[in-house]
């Protein structure tokens, strides 16, 4: 289990608790977090599942593979700290992660 | 998109009856003399059944012999989604339509290009279509929209093609690239001519359509020393003029992404808002849905999205040999991903072949495609949907189809080219 903080562009936050295994996208699909579309449904092909992660957490996220930076690359909102959150597996060291969800999801 | 041209071409030739599907029976025809590149059977509206029968029974099917060569047709949703996601085996180079490229006419388009010349490209023209762009234009939309509602006739029959859909995706062009707004008829013009076959109305050939093309780029050019030397803006063509990775663009660049935008943006939507009218019509219980509750909107938007598919599929071309769903597929063929049919297979869309404006997950079908190459436009196009049928909501109690719809003869464009309607206004 692991506590998972959304924050809105707004600031409006959503605390959620998610299993280990899923990702954080699906944490906020089943959770009714909004600001995350998931178009894709998860296959690192849509980009609509962008997340900022907030700094403290960026080395603990995983790796962004070629295919998520080949996505990421193309966002206009991309920033350092950009992920597509279907992309990071949730795991018990994720206790206390905080996202920002972007204003608009492209 | 230039692919109708060829399709026409093949079949308006004494080859028609050869090639043509239409009134065979799809369940006891020979499995591999299905041919859905024939634009036959999207011209009748017969194909569904063809497609439900491949996905069922030979879901990456090969197509040995057709009027455009041999090609794969690949029918399901996952595999549709492996192919699209995999550039590296599957390039988008030299086409994504059916026909290999006309060599007399060719311009260069970033959807036609593979990493890493497509994301310099699409990176330059992509923040003109982000959300937080296209939020300072719905309010221009939305009056754009009101003035055309407001001055349709009510409770007397017209058609809903010309004067709704044709001339709302017309005006959202122009204001897209703050084209001059009385001339607005010309972008039209251009798409038709650059997806036109000669001979068919719009041009009566290929020369004919390098006129066309040589207007567009001298008009656009116009544009560009207009922009380029005044602050940048939003609109298109500012961004392209001041853009770092395209303000040495070569001219036929320049009018390829041009090109690319004004033909992309247009029959799709413009279909869009054809079939979502007559899907309504054809599913009363879900136009009673929308009458009760104006908040489904954006839920229906993408759910019609789904249902009209207005492109068909797209094409790929393996680079190496590959496996897909069983079958060898080699280096060099032909690899065709029917979204039209992914987006009515039953085991990744839970009754797929129902049309419900309150569906779970409507975002998720293939209409614009995935992976690197998805639809850059789609905000967009759902945008302008919505607004639509908001201001629609707001004045009518139905937009009723009183006639039949006629559609486009392409197996890539599917759409109408005229639908016959009739207004009720709200009391
Ligand atoms: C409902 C409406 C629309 C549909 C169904 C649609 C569909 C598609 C599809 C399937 C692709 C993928 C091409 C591929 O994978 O090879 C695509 C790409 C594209 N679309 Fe759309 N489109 C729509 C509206 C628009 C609009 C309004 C614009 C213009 C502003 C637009 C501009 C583009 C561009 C530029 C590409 C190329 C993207 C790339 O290659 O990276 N589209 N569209
Ligand atoms: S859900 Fe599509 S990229 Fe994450």
């Amino acid at each position: 289990m692991a506590k998972i903080r959304f924050i809105e562009h707004t600031g409006e936050e959503h605390e959620v608790e998610a299993q280990a295994g899923g990702s954080v996208m699906l944490a906020a699909l089943t959770n009714g977090v909004p600001g995350i579309d998931a178009d894709c449904g998860g296959a690192c092909s849509c980009a609509t599942c962008h997340v900022y992660v907030q700094e403290d957490w960026l080395d603990k996220v995983g790796e962004i593979s070629p295919t998520e930076e080949a996505m990421l690359s193309l966002s206009t909102d991309r920033q350092d700290n950009s992920r597509l959150s279907c992309q990071i597996e949730i795991t018990d060291e994720l206790d206390g992660l905080v996202v920002t969800t972007p204003e608009f999801q492209f | 998109m230039s692919e109708n041209l060829t399709e026409m071409r093949a079949s308006e030739s004494p080859e028609q009856s050869r090639w043509s599907m239409v009134g065979k029976d799809p369940w006891t025809m020979p499995i591999e003399k299905i041919d859905l590149s024939h634009p036959g059977i999207w011209h009748t509206n017969e194909f569904l059944p063809f497609l439900e029968r491949l996905r069922k029974e030979d879901p990456v099917h090969f197509c040995a012999e057709s009027a455009v060569g041999p090609y794969w047709s690949v029918t399901k949703y996952s595999d549709i989604m492996e192919v699209d996601t995999s550039p590296h085996i599957y390039s988008s180079e030299p086409t994504v339509g059916i026909i290999d490229s006309y060599e007399e006419f060719t311009l260069p388009m970033f959807i036609a290009m593979d990493p890493p010349k497509h994301d310099d490209q699409r990176r330059i023209a992509q923040p003109v279509v982000a959300p937080a762009n296209l939020k300072r234009l719905e309010s221009i939309i939305r009056e754009r929209v009101c003035n055309i509602l407001d001055g349709l006739p009510v409770n007397e029959e017209f058609d809903w093609v010309k004067h709704v859909s044709v001339e709302l995706t017309t005006q959202m062009l122009a204001t897209l690239f703050d084209f001059p707004f009385e001339d607005r008829y010309k972008l039209t013009f251009w798409s038709d001519a650059a997806t036109a076959i000669p001979g068919a109305g719009v041009v009566n050939s290929n020369e004919e359509r390098w006129a066309a093309m040589e207007e567009c780029l001298q008009v656009f050019t116009g544009l560009w020393n207009e922009r380029v030397n005044a602050e940048p803006s939003s609109d298109l063509v500012s961004m392209l003029a001041h853009g770092e990775a395209t303000r040495n663009m070569p001219p036929m660049e320049y009018l390829g992404n041009i090109i690319l935008l004004i033909v992309g943006g247009n029959d799709t939507t413009r279909n869009s808002i054809s079939g979502g009218v007559l899907a309504l019509n054809e599913n009363p219980a879900e136009y009673d849905k929308l009458r009760a509750n104006h908040g489904i909107i954006p839920n229906m938007v993408s759910e019609i999205i789904r249902w009209q598919t207005p492109l068909a599929y797209m094409r790929r071309t393996a680079l190496v040999d590959a496996e897909l769903g069983g079958k060898q597929i080699k280096a060099g063929d032909k690899v065709v991903m029917w979204y039209a049919s992914g987006n009515r297979d039953e085991e990744a869309i839970d009754r797929a072949n129902e049309f419900l404006i309150d569906r779970e997950k409507a975002r998720q079908h293939l209409s614009f495609g995935f992976g690197l190459h998805r639809c850059m436009g789609n905000r967009l196009a759902e945008m302008q949907l919505r607004i639509l049928w908001e201001e629609i909501m707001q004045r009518f109690h139905k937009v009723e189809v009183v006639g039949e719809p006629q559609r486009v003869y392409s197996s890539f464009v599917k759409g109408y080219t005229h639908l016959p309607v009739r207004l009720h206004p709200l009391n």
